[in-house]
């Protein structure tokens, strides 16, 4: 390998790529090449840096200074001050919106300080697409202490010592399936990768596989060293084209390195990597739902027990873990079970990776200690709510899961604390609301989700969702009765307890969450027929103030549906039947003649 | 729908399609995924074809599209235009961007313009949530898109 004295550090993430990452990179590397600086600068695409708000990230190693909202015009300055004379871009580094200071160091933002990486370890930090780089940071260490000095029963103890539970939303203790799995005879099984991640709004997996998609393969080597499987197999969304080619380099690379294949290092051992696409169906997460999928059926689940564990692809016994519970795995194996176990609480030990999105200033990846405050991670990590406004609630665990609130804020985040305050943990995506978010929409839109990815094989869950759906759209557009509120409750019961897989049992969770925590506003849609956030238009009326309207005519130009009418210098007049309530004229208009009720 | 009469290097093509995952019926997924990405989408008589190969009934072909969401049986726009409704997009007003351009374009979601150039879809999360709420046209990716760049958006491909 050459002997770069400087590295750049590009984000290739999902969120950065789509803010021309690529051609800052290429750019880049047209530069150094024009004056003969290739060899001791080397440019690397890397994944997800995690402050994605902030992106596209540019990273300059060894000084370790972070440039953050890099555009492509940049490319110029940062070649000539930063590495030829030496002088970093000032204005490209990081401002503390708290005291205005630059920052340079990453470690020093108040964004990672209270992070702690473990499954997001090399993300950011190495070059996804070569194997050197991942070997360099400790890679394939685990696989060949694991195959040279320990026998399976060795390293499931050490997994189940360490503590690690499902971060695929369930929880089950990752050593305990290993242990099922391996207990359960047969010639032929799988190890299979869940990366279907089918939350709306969640992008923890997808960034772990662009990011370091051979701590996932390395992991399930290990995992089919344990449980006696020569055959692994990544499920992945067929919308993750990134993340599909970076496994793909990742898995040919391990190959061509005899990480991967037959007899691996030497001791006898094989173990092939496959994929399988999935193609957009949020019920294909399920398990079992995936399992057919991956047989090429409709993906509909099936009934448990018996679990994939015992039965699952081809009718083999079949170990279905997530993607961030295998990138965990290495480095259990590598510090030891007695270092991860100090990390977190009691019952939730290690890490977690959430998505952090929504009304919230930095949107990003963050991977926080089990155990961290959800005040912590919205005002210290995430830099607090947009624009000032005021925090309402974060809805955690997708459309399986519920809000949690203001008074919620202080409760220490892990498994069992989430559930008992109505929500759970899910997979890791953490949507932020404010004050202008109407809880009765939001039930709605989940409910609009599950619908639309409701398999249609159980009653209670095609039926009952739409009953749900229909009842909360009457609400959103006045019309909601007295009783509504109490049926919205009943149903909801019902179709939990009733439905046949996971998705059923979980869709009305938003719902009971929303009328628990926010029942006043259910009310004030019924009873007031009105929106407190704002955002029901049918609730909505916009009207002009006579005395106030100076016929300036902006709103009439303005308005996208000519509802507005009126003779220059005269008052303006807003005719209801037209209007569609985007709200335009407010804005435009000067001399706030336009009332909003 | 009218019948379609397919061409016979497109009838080749699926078959040669179906050669590579050896006419395997477990393969369907996976077959169906590279048709769609060379034809575009999937109507009946591409699915009759792919049924005949792998030894399966159309009904069961038929099944296995509608019910994934990233298959889809008409053909889209020039320009497929996908408005993000994952929930961080949706929170940071989505729906709203949404309505802009079906009212703009005339279209509903999962429609075609009449000319052909445009079509609307929904997707949910494309990854990129820092710049809520997030529209892609073909392989462009447009962040914190407001209704009122919608007009631009569209300017941008109606001359091309
Ligand atoms: C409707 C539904 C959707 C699910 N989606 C996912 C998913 O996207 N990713 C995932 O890893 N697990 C998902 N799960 C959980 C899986 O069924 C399974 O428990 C998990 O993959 C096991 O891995 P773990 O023990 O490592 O968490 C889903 C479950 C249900 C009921
Ligand atoms: S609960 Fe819903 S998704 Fe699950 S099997 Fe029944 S219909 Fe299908
Ligand atoms: S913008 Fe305001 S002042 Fe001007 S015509 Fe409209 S309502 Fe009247
Ligand atoms: S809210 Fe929109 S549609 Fe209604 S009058 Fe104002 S600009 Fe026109
Ligand atoms: S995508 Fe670049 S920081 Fe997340
Ligand atoms: S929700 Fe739209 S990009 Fe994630």
């Amino acid at each position: 390998m050459t002997d770069y004295k400087m590295h750049l550090l590009i984000c290739g993430g999902t969120g950065c790529k789509a803010s021309e990452s690529d051609e800052i990179k290429n750019r880049l590397n047209q530069l150094i090449h024009d004056l003969g600086l290739e060899d001791e600068v080397q440019v690397v695409l890397t994944g997800c840096f995690g402050f994605c708000e902030k992106g596209p990230i540019v990273k300059v190693l060894p000084d370790n200074t972070f440039y953050v909202q890099v555009s492509p015009n940049d490319v110029v300055e940062i070649v000539e001050e930063h590495i030829v004379k030496g002088r970093p871009v000032k204005r490209l580094l990081y401002t503390d919106p708290t005291n205005d200071k630059q920052i340079s160091d990453s470690k020093g933002m108040d964004f990672y300080k209270k992070q702690i990486r473990i499954a997001l370890k090399n993300c950011g930090f190495i070059n996804p697409e070569n194997i050197d780089e991942y070997i360099a940071r400790d890679g394939y260490q685990a696989l060949g202490k694991c195959l040279s000095e320990l026998t399976p029963e060795e390293v499931i103890k050490e997994v189940k010592d360490s503590g690690l539970r499902g971060r695929g939303g369930g929880g089950f203790p990752t050593g305990l399936k290993w242990e099922i799995t391996k207990n359960v005879e047969n010639d032929q099984k799988y190890v299979v990768c869940n990366a279907d991640e089918g939350d709306p709004g969640a992008f923890m997996d997808r960034s772990i596989l662009e990011g370091d998609p051979h701590s996932v393969l390395e992991a399930m080597a290990i995992c089919g060293y344990c449980i006696g499987a020569d055959k692994g197999l990544v499920y992945i969304r067929a919308e993750y084209p990134l993340a599909i080619q970076r496994l793909k380099i990742a898995i040919k690379q391990a190959e061509e390195y005899g990480l991967i294949g037959d007899d691996i290092l030497g001791t006898g051992f094989n173990f092939h990597i496959e994929l399988r696409y999935g193609a957009g169906a949020f019920v294909c997460g399920e398990e079992t739902a995936l399992i057919h999928s991956m047989e090429g059926l409709r993906g509909e689940p099936t009934f448990k027990p018996p679990f994939p564990s015992v039965s699952g692809y081809m009718g083999k016994p079949t170990n279905v873990n997530n993607v961030e519970t295998f990138a965990n795995i290495p480095v259990i194996l590598n510090k030891g079970a007695e270092w991860f176990s100090k990390i977190g609480t009691e019952k939730s030990k290690g890490t977690k990776v959430f998505a952090l999105a929504g009304k919230i200033n930095n949107v990003g990846l963050i991977e926080v200690p089990m155990g961290t405050t959800l005040r912590e991670v919205i005002y210290d990590i995430g830099g607090g709510i947009k624009d000032g406004k005021e925090f309402k609630a974060v809805q955690t665990g997708g459309p399986s899961g519920g809000c949690l609130t203001k008074e919620d804020l202080d409760i220490p985040i892990d498994y069992d604390n989430l559930l008992a305050s109505g929500s759970m943990m899910g997979s890791g995506g953490m949507i932020v609301m404010d004050e202008n978010d109407c809880m009765v929409s939001i039930a709605k839109f989940y409910l609009d989700f599950t619908l639309e990815e409701s398999c249609g094989k159980c009653t209670p869950c095609r039926v009952g969702n739409k009953r749900l759906y229909e009842l909360l759209d009457k609400i959103t557009q006045g019309k909601g009765e007295e009783q509504d509120i109490e049926k919205l409750k009943d149903l909801s019961v019902v179709i939990k307890d009733t439905a046949l897989c996971g998705l059923g049992q979980t869709s009305p969770n938003p719902v009971l969450s929303t009328i628990n925590n926010f029942e006043h506003e259910y009310h004030a849609h019924v009873h007031d027929g009105k929106c407190p956030a704002g955002q029901c238009k049918s609730l909505l009326r916009y009207d002009i103030v006579e005395d106030l309207c100076t016929g300036c005519t902006l709103c009439f130009r303005n308005c996208p549906v000519g509802a507005i009418s009126g003779e220059r210098r005269a008052p303006h007049f807003i005719d209801q039947t037209l209007c569609i309530k985007c709200g335009v004229c407010y804005e435009k208009c000067k001399f706030n003649a336009i009332t909003l009720t | 729908m009218p019948k379609i009469k397919l061409a016979e290097n497109t009838v080749q093509l699926i078959k040669d399609i179906c050669v590579e995952f050896e006419n395997k019926e477990s393969e369907l997924i996976n077959v169906l995924h590279q048709v769609q990405s060379k034809l575009g989408y999937l109507p009946a008589e591409v699915q009759e074809v792919i049924a005949k190969e792998l030894k399966t009934s159309v009904a069961k072909v038929y099944g296995v599209v509608t019910f994934y969401s990233f298959f889809t049986m008409i053909p889209q726009g020039e320009n497929p235009i996908s408005i993000c409704m994952g929930t961080a997009c949706y929170v940071r007003g989505a729906e709203q961007v949404l309505n802009e351009f079906k009212r703009q374009l005339k279209v509903e979601v999962g429609e075609s313009t009449e000319d052909g150039k445009f079509s609307i879809n929904c997707l949910r999360c494309v990854g990129a949530c820092g710049l809520a709420p997030v529209v892609t046209v073909g392989e462009k990716v447009y962040g914190r898109v407001a209704p009122t760049d919608v007009k631009k958006i569209i300017a941008e491909y109606h001359n091309r």
